[in-house]
């Protein structure tokens, strides 16, 4: 019926350059783990398809000026394959790991899972938390944003139509730094967040006082929030009992959550404030030394 | 011939599954999978609304659109009359079907079938339909059973009067039919008690969730012959089906049953071949038809949800004196929930003297319900296990002993009027209390919940063909469609009765066309009735291969004696001859008499009643309601395994089907009445790490009506799950689960409300 062109173009300039040109909706496609379905099920009827993948370096990992920048299209496996992802942030490998089966772990991507702008995304609030920089390609050359700022609402970003994120890029760990995320489901996988929370905390030394902290919720709001009551509620403590259950009415404080199928307002109200407090110390432990397993 | 005390070779053996192959490399031939040159796509376009009169479909602008060959609506078919279904499971009316299968007049759901569309691509089809304009009149609706029988409530049918009740109603209303089932003076009985326990439960309608949609490829000749290639629980079924709503003599329907992807009684009815059949005929092509999962989930049959109250007296000794139990079921768009089946299975469990039972058959404005395993006695009894728990407590006893207390055991009189026969469930509870699970301490953190369940299992009719191949191997075609693994039992039992290797015998499923009737798969009936005709069928074979033994030989046939797949003489007075294998008298076959075939058709009765006791410990997270599964195991009677392999995933199939029931599946509705959940990512089956193993402990008392003391297993399984999920949750925190599902903000709000 309607006419669809699929692109895979081998460079930004071309890749900008079609998206520019195109007079219809036009996608831009990493692992098109959400895109193809979305297709499927008729719900977006895009004009083009510019498929990301074969352009250079957007699949790699790589170190810079001590920080780490990943490939906007670096399938989940990949990243949590990575020796140096894992030891700097492990809260976000999980997240990533939580997305989808092993087969679509295949292809998902951190840009896919940001920029289809999902609440409920789940590398997302681990992302926030992490404090990462997207750099967006365009027509108007290179830019770089903090990831906080690309989702815009459901389904909607703040790129303009021939923009794309070509990598992230995640800063140099300080010593005792840690992340973690988990989400609620009411299954065990295969599910999408109820909740969601990722938190990165700096601590001045193993077992010490947290210095810095970001702390993010997922699936509460429209757009996964960065709440930095969260991290107020946190920083100078030790995450004594008092200071998880000032995070824990912080984070409930900040949900704005509808009714929908997937939960109440009043539960994901809840489950909020019972999930920082367990992300909270993972987080707190991982900063310590200690390995410990979230999932 | 019963084989009950003989020395089995085959039967009870694991030899390896003979579809297996063809359905772990994806060859199988399922539905969906037949093309034929030329076809067109079927589409069916579906109503928005809950409940809306139908003033006008205007076909026109879709007919016009190029590639489109065919548009059907109600007009299409003949209207039939009110009429009970000779065919199918559970009660069914073939008006009802019809007007299921296309809405005449009004649409009763969201997702009734309006209008159907065949062309040549499905994107041409899809145009289509939304080219078919609709006019309807919403008008209010109503989902939930209790508000359907409210005063006030939207009527769905203004013909539907109340059965059951006397005088006759002169108002229409939801309530299609009042049954009740007495036994003795339940008043009275309250009166001797010494404790009584009162409790309402609720339970959500929940889909078989089979894995693969209803499918079919129809052809309707230009002579009338009508072909059709489709999946379910039945082709007979199919057939008579097709037949009745479109005015066609089933001699000229011929149903090629596809390999079946799931059906758990959901298949036992039809939604899609009547249609395509009309689109074939009015086309002149073929037409293939396939429903998404979100129209499976719109537009095919859930079982009811239900809404229960449920009366226990009892002696301080833990003898139950009598019990009151209302069930409202809810039916869907037409009358026939299984309320019947609700009424009886949850208190057959138990030996008690006065029993009063009173069931409402519902219709709300939902899919009309299927048969989903055991139709109704889950739901019955996740409100008499439950209610036997806290009783228990109450009591100051343990659950198994005043299980034990009050069992049923043969000679129990039921109060639907039947007399236990052969049963097993003191020797299913015996098992129990002797498990290592039952024997183990309860972890910490953890609670321990038991729940039983009955199911009567059916027997029937079924037609089946063994014939001995020229090579001496051996075929066996039934008519039942292998949904749970008979192609392995009826090959297992056949090389039984012929004492050959089971991989000498390879079972087919037969089309309708090819072997005698055989009533669809459903009842936990096959391995039984379709196994009874098949070991018959192999006895005749045994007695033919002996007269041919003993025409080769030149001695009267009775001469010879049939061992361990040979023929002998029976004695030295008969002579001295060389045992004759299969394959040496198949090779002679032309020469003494032709080929070696024998077909038996049975009405096999005598099915033997299953029973099951499971137990489950769980852990609940008090923070956000989440309950862990962490240990499972389902006791059950089977008679005798045929392939013990298969009954233990039944078994540990069944029991998952009810963790879902019990933990997260429910239809969410919006307040337009339209489902918002049509999918397997909101409509929450478990996955396979939300689930332990389930241990399947099999208790074999023979049922001696089955050549090999077979009783149905299919079924009982799904039965005890959700009382021995929710007594388990109940134990662990203290607080009563009579709602489903026990999902995790149900649970939350539980918890929390206790502690206010």
């Amino acid at each position: 019926m309607s006419g669809l062109t699929y692109t895979a173009p081998t460079s930004v300039d071309d890749a900008v350059k079609l998206l520019a040109g195109s007079s219809g909706l036009a996608k831009v496609m990493s692992g098109g783990t959400d895109l193809l379905v979305q297709l499927r099920s008729g719900r977006l009827k895009p004009e083009l398809i510019v498929d990301t993948k074969k352009i250079p370096g957007i699949n790699d990992i790589r170190e810079e000026n001590g920080g780490l920048v990943v490939g906007a299209a670096t399938p989940g496996h990949v990243v949590e394959a990575n020796a140096a992802m894992n030891k700097s942030w492990p809260g976000v490998v999980e997240a990533l790991d939580l997305i989808g089966s092993q087969q679509v772990q295949g292809r998902c991507s951190l840009a896919g899972n940001l920029c289809n702008a999902s609440p409920a995304a789940d590398s997302v609030p681990a992302l926030y938390a992490s404090g990462a920089t997207a750099v967006i390609v365009g027509a108007k050359g290179r830019r770089e944003a903090p990831v906080e700022s690309v989702p815009a609402g459901p389904g909607r970003t703040t790129l303009a139509k021939d923009e794309f994120i070509l990598e992230f890029k995640f800063p140099a760990r300080p010593a005792n730094s840690s992340d973690a995320y988990l989400r609620f489901i009411p299954r065990t996988e295969m599910d999408i967040a109820v909740v969601g929370c990722g938190i990165s905390l700096t601590l001045d030394a193993p077992n010490g006082t947290i210095t810095a902290a970001r702390c993010s919720l997922g699936a509460v709001a429209p757009t996964v929030l960065l709440v930095q009551a969260m991290a107020d509620a946190i920083v100078g403590s030790k995450l004594d009992d008092a200071a998880l259950a000032k995070l824990d009415a912080a984070a409930q404080a900040a949900c704005k959550p509808i009714n929908d199928k997937r939960g109440t307002i009043e539960y994901r109200t809840k489950v909020a404030g019972v999930l920082a407090r367990r992300v909270a110390k993972i987080a707190y432990d991982r900063a310590s030394g200690k390995t410990v397993k979230a999932h | 011939m019963n084989y009950l005390d003989t020395n089995l070779k085959v039967v009870g053996t694991r030899p390896v599954r003979p579809d297996g192959v063809d359905k772990v490399t994806g060859r199988a031939i399922y539905a969906a999978d037949t093309r034929s040159a030329g076809m067109l796509w079927g589409k069916i376009l579906r109503s928005p609304h809950a409940h809306a009169r139908i003033l006008s479909i205007d076909t026109s602008k879709a007919a016009a659109l190029p590639g489109v060959q065919a548009v059907v609506t109600s007009a299409d078919f003949p209207e039939i009359k009110s009429e009970e279904a000779f065919v199918g499971e559970g009660p069914m009316n073939f008006r009802d079907l019809s007007t299921n299968v296309m809405a005449r007049g009004k649409a009763l759901y969201e997702g009734h079938a309006v209008a159907a569309v065949a062309a040549t691509t499905q994107a041409v089809a899809d145009a289509a339909l939304a080219l078919i304009e609709v006019k309807y009149d919403v008008l209010p609706h109503v989902i939930d059973v209790d508000a359907a029988m409210a005063d006030n409530a939207p009527v769905l049918h203004e013909e539907m009067f109340t059965a059951g009740v006397t005088p006759k109603p002169t108002k229409a209303s939801n309530i299609a039919k009042v049954v009740t089932f007495k036994k003795g003076d339940a008043e009275a009985g309250f009166a001797g008690a010494e404790v009584i326990f009162e409790k309402s439960y609720t339970t959500k309608p929940v889909h078989q969730a089979y894995i693969e949609p209803h499918a079919c490829l129809v052809t309707y000749g230009s002579d009338g012959q009508v072909t059709i290639h489709s999946s379910s629980q039945g082709h007979f079924m199919v057939r008579a089906y097709t037949a009745k709503l479109l005015g066609i003599d089933m001699a000229n329907i011929r149903v090629n049953p596809a390999e079946i992807g799931g059906g758990f009684g959901g298949k036992t009815l039809i939604y899609l071949e009547p249609v395509a059949v009309a689109l074939s005929r009015k086309s002149g092509k073929s037409v293939k038809m396939q429903m998404t999962r979100e129209e499976v989930f719109r537009g095919s049959g859930p079982t009811s949800g239900a809404s229960m109250d449920v009366k226990i007296g009892a002696k301080k000794d833990g003898t139950i004196v009598s019990v009151k139990q209302i069930l409202k079921f809810q039916a869907g768009a037409f009358a026939g929930s299984p309320i019947g089946p609700g009424c009886m299975c949850g208190l057959a469990l138990y030996d008690i003297e006065n029993i009063e039972v009173v069931g409402y058959d519902v219709v709300s404005n939902r899919p009309k319900v299927a048969a989903y395993r055991a139709p109704g006695a889950p739901i019955t009894s996740f409100a008499v296990e439950s209610a036997l728990d806290e009783l228990a407590d109450q009591l100051g006893m343990d659950p198994l002993a005043l299980r034990e207390k009050n069992a049923a055991k043969n000679g129990s009189k039921t109060h639907y009027g039947v007399t236990h026969n052969n049963i097993g469930f003191e020797q299913v509870l015996a098992a129990v209390k002797t498990h290592p699970h039952w024997t183990s301490p309860v972890k910490p953190g953890q609670a321990r919940g038991l729940a039983a369940g009955f199911w009567f299992n059916i027997g029937g009719e079924s037609s089946a063909t063994v014939h001995v191949n020229e090579d001496g191997t051996v075929t066996v075609a039934t008519g039942s469609v292998d949904v749970g693994g008979s192609r392995a039992s009826m090959g297992m039992m056949v090389a039984e009765v012929l004492g050959i290797d089971v991989a000498k015998v390879r079972a087919t499923v037969a089309d309708t066309a090819s072997v005698g009737f055989t009533f669809l798969t459903g009842g936990s009936r096959v391995t039984f009735a379709t196994g009874m005709a098949a070991t018959q069928a192999a006895e005749r074979v045994v007695d033919e291969l002996k007269r041919r033994a003993a025409a080769i030989w030149e001695i009267q046939a009775d001469a010879v004696e049939w061992r361990d797949g040979k023929a002998y003489p029976a004695g030295s007075n008969a002579g001295a001859f060389e045992p004759l294998d299969l394959p040496a008298i198949a090779l002679k076959a032309g020469r003494t008499g032709g080929p070696v075939t024998a077909e038996v058709s049975v009405n096999a009765q005598g099915a033997g009643a299953g029973f099951g006791a499971h137990i489950c410990d769980v852990s609940v997270d008090q923070e956000t309601g989440q309950v862990t599964i962490e240990r499972y195991t389902a006791v059950q009677d089977v008679g005798k395994a045929i392939h013990p392999s298969y009954v233990e995933g039944q078994i540990q199939g069944g029991a998952v089907q009810g963790i879902g029931w019990a933990l997260n599946e429910e239809y969410i509705y919006s307040d337009k009445g339209q489902m918002e959940n049509p999918g397997f990512l909101d409509y929450r089956c478990p996955v396979m790490s939300d689930v332990p193993m389930i241990e399947a402990v099999l208790v074999e008392v023979p049922n001696p009506r089955h050549p090999f003391g077979a009783r149905g297993v299919g079924e009982v399984p799904i039965i005890p799950p959700m009382a021995a999920i929710g007594n388990a949750i109940r134990r662990a925190t203290g607080v009563p689960m009579p709602h489903l599902p026990m999902s995790p903000p149900t649970v939350l709000a539980a918890l929390d409300a206790a502690k206010k």
